[in-house]
């Protein structure tokens, strides 16, 4: 069973579709990197699978369509990392991840023992635990990263979905946050969709890519066949060259010949 | 493995609690604001005094009051009743401010501000100058005032997003001082042309806490029942909140359908406040604003706080406003917009980001 499955999805904003009949699946456990250049429609396709937009065709999470789903039942199954996410400086690291545990409870329910538990394991996994008590609002853009991570897992949704989530990240974090992904996937089954704009970052760790252009798929694959200078030249107006690093691609941008 | 388990469970995440020192300080405030408000008056009313009153009347074996009956009626029929109505409107009325600020991610909401108190000002006087006389009575004027609140509020809201992007705290409040100038006039105009109702109007539009027994505790306190319940059964929804709609929707909150309840209960607490009290501003802003540069403390912690220390806030505003230039009383809205101003401008300074 496919963990996310997109049918003819078309997202409309104002009158122009921004993502227009998209059809995707996405197996258990896969690593896909939604890439494509600027105004594509990746983030909006995103927000389409989270249910934060509405959306005409289907979008069915491990086969159950999110339109019957309730939207604690899509936030249990699915966790976003947004591309900029809010972090009140006044709450602490512990309280912040906590958050992550409001899918599980009633609306005004409390947390109980099995969440504080969630929320440690997650803040251990990320090497926050000395972290825990500290103000959102001291930690460096790094720690702020691993937090909101941190929280998505405490979510403990099987999907999670990230919209650029290393933008703010150096080359050194960025790197080990996309471990840190990696080996999580493997623990737990996690299934990775992450827009990404890092071409060469994308195929280091994703098992597949696919291209978004003005709202539809036009490549779809291993990162060696979407990455190809035509496609890249087509889609991003961008000339590179593609170069093979100990058998993962890397992408380097070449003037183009005056 | 085992001993790992352990140690996961000592070191289980919780949230903060209620951080023990303030919430003895909050108390003692309140406590000590009412026993001011108590014994401070025209009848010079001893600590003491009160203290063994209350003790014969809760029937504390052994103790009997030392007061006069004269005193004694000035006491529970006068003083306490007032000192009770200004602790349950301030209180409110920090709370409202709170649920304003929480639910519209904007640190200048204020029941004042948003217009919401100059909506229920004209909503309750439309009650006493244009309801048949059989609907007249004073029960009429807290849902006049709330319906009159809660268009103001939605005026503001529509006209602040119409106008400006959602994050920018300065346009809901320039929307909303807006919408408080249109209601304020409008309201004037009805007075102007009803001078035979006009004293009765004006002496309450200004903001005050009535002398009027029990009345009015009883008038306020299930609409002040009521959005105290509502929120703070959802003050942990309230931090989920502060992350703004998307991250708040994607965490499976039903941003849309909260926001409008909690609008709604601090629309229904603030307008009985006004129904009562009139027009008392910046309430809600000093005290959430106090607490949480004192404590930093998330809407889980800072709620219940600002119930208490607003209380006890207004009582002291209230004795203010009657001992200042006694036997004289000066508008209690005076006394909190004197103290309030300059802090708002200071919050202004200082907050320049709401969410991070």
């Amino acid at each position: 069973m496919s963990a996310i499955a997109l049918e003819g999805v078309t997202v409309t904003l104002g009158d122009r579709p921004v993502v227009d009949h998209v059809d995707v699946r996405i197996a258990e456990g896969e690593w896909v990197a939604l890439i494509g250049p600027n105004g594509a429609g990746k983030t909006t396709m995103l927000r389409a699978i989270a249910g934060l937009v509405p959306f005409e065709g289907a979008i069915a999470l491990h086969g159950t369509a999110t339109g019957s789903m309730h939207r604690r039942e899509i936030a249990r199954t699915v966790a976003v990392v947004p591309q900029a996410p809010s972090t009140p400086p006044w709450m602490t690291v512990g309280e912040y991840v906590l958050l992550g545990r409001t899918p599980h409870l009633g609306p005004l329910a409390r947390e109980g023992a099995a969440d504080h538990l969630a929320a440690a394991r997650a803040l251990e996994r990320l090497d926050l635990m000395g972290f825990r008590d500290r103000l959102l609002g001291t930690l460096s853009g790094g720690e702020k990263q691993r937090a909101v991570v941190a929280r998505a897992l405490a979510q403990e949704a099987q999907v999670v979905i990230l919209d650029e989530p290393t933008a703010a990240l150096d080359i050194g974090h960025q790197q080990q946050a996309f471990e840190l992904l990696d080996e999580l996937r493997g623990e737990s089954g996690l299934t990775l969709l992450a827009a990404m704009h890092d071409l060469t970052l994308a195929a280091q760790y994703a098992d597949r890519m696919v291209l978004l252009d003005a709202g539809r798929i036009v490549a779809d694959g291993p990162p060696a066949d979407v990455l190809t200078q035509g496609l890249i030249a087509a889609h991003y107006a961008a000339s590179i060259e593609v170069v093979d690093v100990a058998g993962r691609i890397a992408i380097v941008p070449a003037r183009p010949a005056r | 493995m085992e001993a790992a388990a352990a140690n996961t469970q000592a070191e289980a995440v919780r949230p903060r609690g209620l951080p023990l020192g303030w919430a003895v300080a909050a108390v003692a405030f309140l406590v000590v604001s009412v026993l001011i408000g108590i014994a401070a008056g025209p009848v010079d009313l001893g600590v003491g005094d009160i203290v063994r009153s209350m003790g014969e009347r809760f029937r504390v074996p052994g103790v009997a009051t030392s007061l006069t009956p004269v005193e004694e009626t000035i006491l529970w029929e006068l003083r306490v009743p007032r000192v009770i109505l200004a602790a349950l409107v301030g209180g409110t009325l920090a709370l409202a401010g709170a649920t304003y600020q929480g639910v519209f991610r904007n640190p200048l909401a204020d029941p004042y501000l948003l217009g919401v108190a100059s909506g229920a000002g004209l909503g309750a006087t439309l009650a006493i100058v244009y309801l048949p006389n059989e609907l007249r009575g004073q029960q009429a004027l807290p849902p006049a005032a709330f319906l009159g609140g809660l268009v103001a509020v939605v005026l503001a809201y529509a006209v602040g997003r119409s106008a400006g992007r959602e994050r920018d705290a300065a346009t809901l409040v320039l929307a909303g001082v807006t919408v408080a100038s249109f209601f304020t006039a409008a309201q004037t105009f009805v007075q102007q042309r009803n001078t035979d109702t006009l004293q009765q109007i004006w002496s309450w539009i200004l903001g005050g806490i009535p002398t009027s027994g029990w009345t009015d505790v009883a008038l306020v306190v299930p609409y002040m029942a009521i959005a105290w319940g509502i929120i703070l059964a959802h003050r942990r929804v309230l931090d989920v909140l502060s992350l703004g709609d998307d991250e708040a929707t994607s965490l499976g909150v039903d941003v849309r359908r909260v926001r409008l309840l909690l609008v709604v209960a601090a629309t229904v607490g603030t307008a009985a406040g006004v129904a009562v009290a009139g027009l008392i501003g910046f309430v809600g802003i000093i005290v959430p604003h106090a607490i949480r540069m004192l404590t930093g403390a998330t809407y889980r912690t800072l709620l219940p706080l600002s119930v208490v220390v607003g209380a006890g806030f207004l009582v002291l505003a209230d004795v203010i406003a009657r001992t200042a230039v006694s036997p004289a009383e000066i508008p209690i809205g005076v006394v909190t917009a004197i103290i309030g101003a300059p802090f708002f401008a200071l919050v202004l300074r200082t907050t320049r980001t709401w969410g991070g």
